[in-house]
């Protein structure tokens, strides 16, 4: 082998391929191979999720088609499964948690951008990052021993005493209630929104600050009527991300929204979401046609969440360019 | 001229003050849970509760140990699948990775972030506790391994970013391969960031209980091997949470405090590493 | 298969279409080579030889593409994508692009501007290229590794520190680590780009004088934006001008008595 003529071996084959022979003895391309296959099976994964869900659900698809995300009885016994309850539950558990969460946060993150000095606003920020970080679990656990208890003796009466008026406050109070699966969500997502507003609160320039204030106008004005119009989309953003995580949330949520699949209007009254619902259910369901119908569920929660996450992603990709050419 | 002034000044104070006031809320929440939780957890915390098994309810005595050990067995499981891939798909994304096929692979690992968790525990019943006809220990670390993958493909690669050119460039002028630049020099430099997005990764998974209902269900015996269900905490604090009994609160609030106890060492050791980083830089 | 390519003592080899006989004062060729980043054309048409143990410097303004050209030496731009050259570049006789790079890069060295130590011990940080290339064995390494701080004249000030980190050495000794951890691997030819531009004077000397003592065993390309330090140092020079070789020969010659008006400028200080 050492006596061969390296240069008759060098003319024979065209560099690019001797390059690559070179590249494979070093190893790079086994690493490359090999970091190439983790990364595939990642995708590979994801496809097995999506077809898993579809074709896990074919029977309720088949059987009820539209009809699934209209019909509003959740009846196993008779065989008869419909979405709407728990798309109800869901949705307005999520909308009530934006509704107190989203000012609860943007205020918050316009404290700690604005007007806490540095060190303040990093500590407390640490501290929220690990509300962040606090199990669904534990949410419900409080849910239901403080909470719960709260809401049913103090707040639902003075609420029905002073709004009994408007329907979302009529009715019954038992405590397990749309109304504190809204609130458990929005504590749970107001770190989210915190985080990110925060971030995108700090970003915005100096300059702009000070414009407004070299122009007299106090500090809440130049803040509301300028910062937070500048980062506007970047919060929006930060709602969505908020949003998409309310409507996955499901270990708190079950433990305290009461888990009965009506649709009422009033706010005491119990509800119940689609995660939860599959979180109780699945391992009780008898026959394929239950089953799967839970599964289904499962197929809508899912593409609604990617869905939000989409409109957030657009959001912020339509930020970025928008500020490349203002920049 | 001067009262509207005045009105400015006053809407300027009062709401300042009031988001003073929802951030001063939102940190007294977590002081609360936290305070909450020592105290009720705390007083229910006895060696019983990590030595003993759940013993039938009215009798005196019962503990969580293999909850316990059940929950350390899916991490570990769950570590074995999502830190690998995690690992590797990472350094793909940013060592290697070709422009249309990372931009595929970044966009999958997003979505797979934001999949709900009790989805993913669908998608584990149907692809392993199906096929087996029973729950398993294997079904719900698999659940969880696949939930570990995107945070750790993301904090690999921005970990594995943030080495400077430089110190890859001084590798690559001795004369050493791509691949030995990556092992030797870059992963090294880049470790820290990597083991502190695990360390998270796997105190988010450890809290988790939606994926594990129905696919390691849960058991109220120690579970040798892993085809068998196994208990975890989250899944003991759940059941005993809402079941009617004194006794059975009264362990799911210790088993609530161990585990927040262990998500927040995590989190804050994370942090902990990630600054001391930093410092490290600049001296 | 391995792959044998040739060492320093036998410049035997010939690259097809490369000229039949090889100077042997000579050590690398580029014979027209240009230079794209992507659409954008850095070098057009170099043309210089770089003559065997002698310091060579490439002078210009910034920008004029002398970086460039130092980093094709090496392959090093390989890391940049979009990045290629067009044309001949060969070491001793033998066609660079056709070498195996992980080889190349061993044969012809390179110091960066800003010294970059590993975050390792300082013995670490020069055995991390012979463990690598497999070059030396373990009781041999401790040798090795002192004979390429004496090499750069840093072992003196740290033979008896050898596992600190290397951050705690001050900017100039941590250049003369990187060039004592180049030197390590026995490379035939040492690129260095700009070495003492993130340095103060003191330091700038004592690596002038190392380069010096290194010629006898080292050919030597140096890019600087220093004249004095192109003039005190370098026994040839050639400048660059945005993308172009304006001029090449002995040192002397360049700074006393140049060709071109434009070396001339740029030596006087007109621009640049």
């Amino acid at each position: 082998m050492a006596n061969t003529p390296i240069t008759a071996r060098r003319t024979r084959l065209p560099p690019r391929v001797r390059q690559y022979i070179l590249k494979l003895q070093h190893g790079d391309e086994v690493a490359h191979l090999i970091t190439l296959l983790a990364a595939a099976s990642i995708v590979v994964v994801t496809m097995m999720l999506v077809y898993q869900l579809y074709s896990n659900s074919a029977m309720p698809r088949h059987k009820f088609g539209f009809e699934f995300f209209l019909g509003r009885t959740w009846d196993p016994v008779s065989g008869d499964f419909g979405a709407l309850p728990f798309i109800y539950g869901t949705v307005v558990s999520s909308f009530l948690a934006l509704l107190v969460a989203v000012p609860l946060g943007v205020g918050a993150a316009i404290f700690l951008s604005e007007l806490a000095p540095t060190a303040i606003s990093n500590s407390l920020e640490f501290v929220i990052e690990l509300l962040a970080a606090v199990p669904s679990v534990i949410y419900g656990l409080l849910g239901i021993f403080v909470l719960i208890p709260i809401l049913r003796t103090t707040v639902m009466p003075f609420l029905k005493a002073t709004l009994g008026f408007l329907p979302f406050f009529k009715g019954p109070i038992y405590g397990v209630s749309m109304l504190a699966g809204g609130l458990v969500l929005a504590i749970m997502i107001v770190p989210f929104i915190i985080s990110v507003s925060r971030e995108v609160l700090l970003a915005v320039p100096v300059e702009q600050r000070e414009a407004a204030l070299g122009l007299g106008a106090t500090k809440w004005e130049s803040t509301w009527q300028v910062v937070v119009p500048f980062a506007r989309v970047g919060i929006m953003a930060s709602v969505f991300l908020a949003l998409a995580r309310a409507l996955g949330e499901t270990m708190a949520v079950t433990m305290v929204i009461g888990n009965d699949p009506s649709i009422k209007a009033s706010l005491f009254a119990p509800a119940y979401s689609i995660a939860a619902v599959i979180a109780n259910e699945f391992t009780e369901a008898t026959g394929d046609l239950y089953l799967q119908s839970l599964i289904e569920l499962g197929l809508v929660l899912f593409l609604l969440t990617i869905v939000i996450n989409g409109l957030a992603r657009l959001v912020i990709i339509a930020t970025v360019q928008k500020g490349a050419t203002q920049g | 001229m001067s009262f509207r002034r005045l009105w400015r000044q006053f809407v300027n104070v009062l709401m300042l003050s009031l988001t003073g006031l929802c951030a001063l809320s939102t940190v007294s929440v977590l002081l609360f849970i936290l305070g909450y939780l020592l105290w009720y957890g705390g007083k229910s915390l006895n060696w019983a509760f990590f030595v003993n098994l759940p013993v039938p309810v009215g009798e005196k005595g019962g503990g969580m140990a293999n909850a316990i050990v059940g929950s350390g067995k899916l991490l570990l499981l769950a570590s074995l699948l999502g830190v690998p891939i995690g690992l590797l798909g990472g350094i793909y994304l940013g060592e290697f990775g070709g422009r249309t096929f990372s931009f595929v692979v970044r966009y999958t690992t997003d979505l797979l972030n934001g999949v709900p968790s009790i989805v993913m525990g669908i998608f584990a019943y149907t692809i392993i506790v199906l096929p087996m006809k029973h729950f398993s220990t294997f079904a719900g670390g698999m659940a969880l391994g696949v939930m570990m993958i995107p945070i750790a493909v993301r904090t690999t690669e921005e970990s594995l970013r943030a080495v400077p050119v430089t110190l890859r460039e001084g590798a690559l002028a001795l004369g050493t391969s791509k691949w030995k630049t990556i092992a030797t020099v870059v992963m090294p430099a880049a470790m820290r960031g990597i083991v502190t997005g695990i360390m998270l990764t796997l105190a988010r998974v450890a809290g988790e209980t939606a994926p594990l209902l129905f696919t390691a269900f849960s058991n109220r015996f120690w579970s040798p091997g892993w085809n068998q269900p196994i208990a975890s905490l989250p899944v003991m604090i759940y059941t005993y949470a809402i079941a009617p009994y004194d006794d059975w609160h009264r362990q799911a609030w210790a088993a609530g405090l161990i585990l927040l106890g262990l998500v927040l060492v995590a989190n804050v050791g994370a942090r902990f590493l990630v600054s001391r980083r930093i410092s490290f830089r600049f001296s | 298969m391995v792959m044998k390519t040739s060492d320093e003592s036998r410049p035997t080899e010939r690259a097809a279409g490369a000229t039949a006989s090889w100077p042997p004062d000579i050590k690398m060729r580029a014979a027209d080579l240009d230079f794209y980043y992507g659409g954008r054309q850095a070098l057009y048409s170099i043309s210089l030889q770089v003559p065997r143990e002698r310091i060579t410097a490439l002078i210009g303004p910034s920008g004029c593409g002398k970086t460039t050209f130092l980093r094709v030496l090496n392959r090093m731009y390989e890391t940049v994508p979009h990045a290629r050259p067009d044309g001949e570049v060969l070491l001793d006789g033998e066609d660079i692009f056709s070498l195996d790079v992980v080889n190349l890069r061993r044969r012809v060295g390179m110091v960066f501007q800003k010294p970059n130590p590993f975050p390792k011990s300082i013995f670490d940080n020069i055995a991390y290229g012979l463990r690598i290339n497999g070059m030396a064995r373990r009781g041999a390494l401790s040798e090795a590794v002192e004979k390429s701080l004496k090499r750069a004249a840093l072992w003196e000030e740290v033979k008896d520190q050898l596992h600190k980190s290397a951050y705690a050495l001050s900017g100039g000794q941590q250049q003369r680590l990187c060039i004592a951890r180049a030197l390590a691997v026995e490379p035939e030819v040492l690129l260095l780009d700009e070495p003492c531009s993130a340095l103060d004077p003191i330091a700038t000397a004592k690596i002038e004088e190392l380069l010096f003592n290194l010629k006898d065993s080292c050919t030597m390309v140096i890019v600087t934006h220093n004249m004095q330090q192109a003039a005190r140092t370098a026994d040839y020079t050639g400048f660059f001008l945005l993308g172009r070789l304006i001029e090449f020969n002995k040192t002397a010659v360049i700074f006393k008595t140049p060709a071109r008006k434009e070396t001339e400028d740029y030596i006087t200080g007109r621009f640049g």
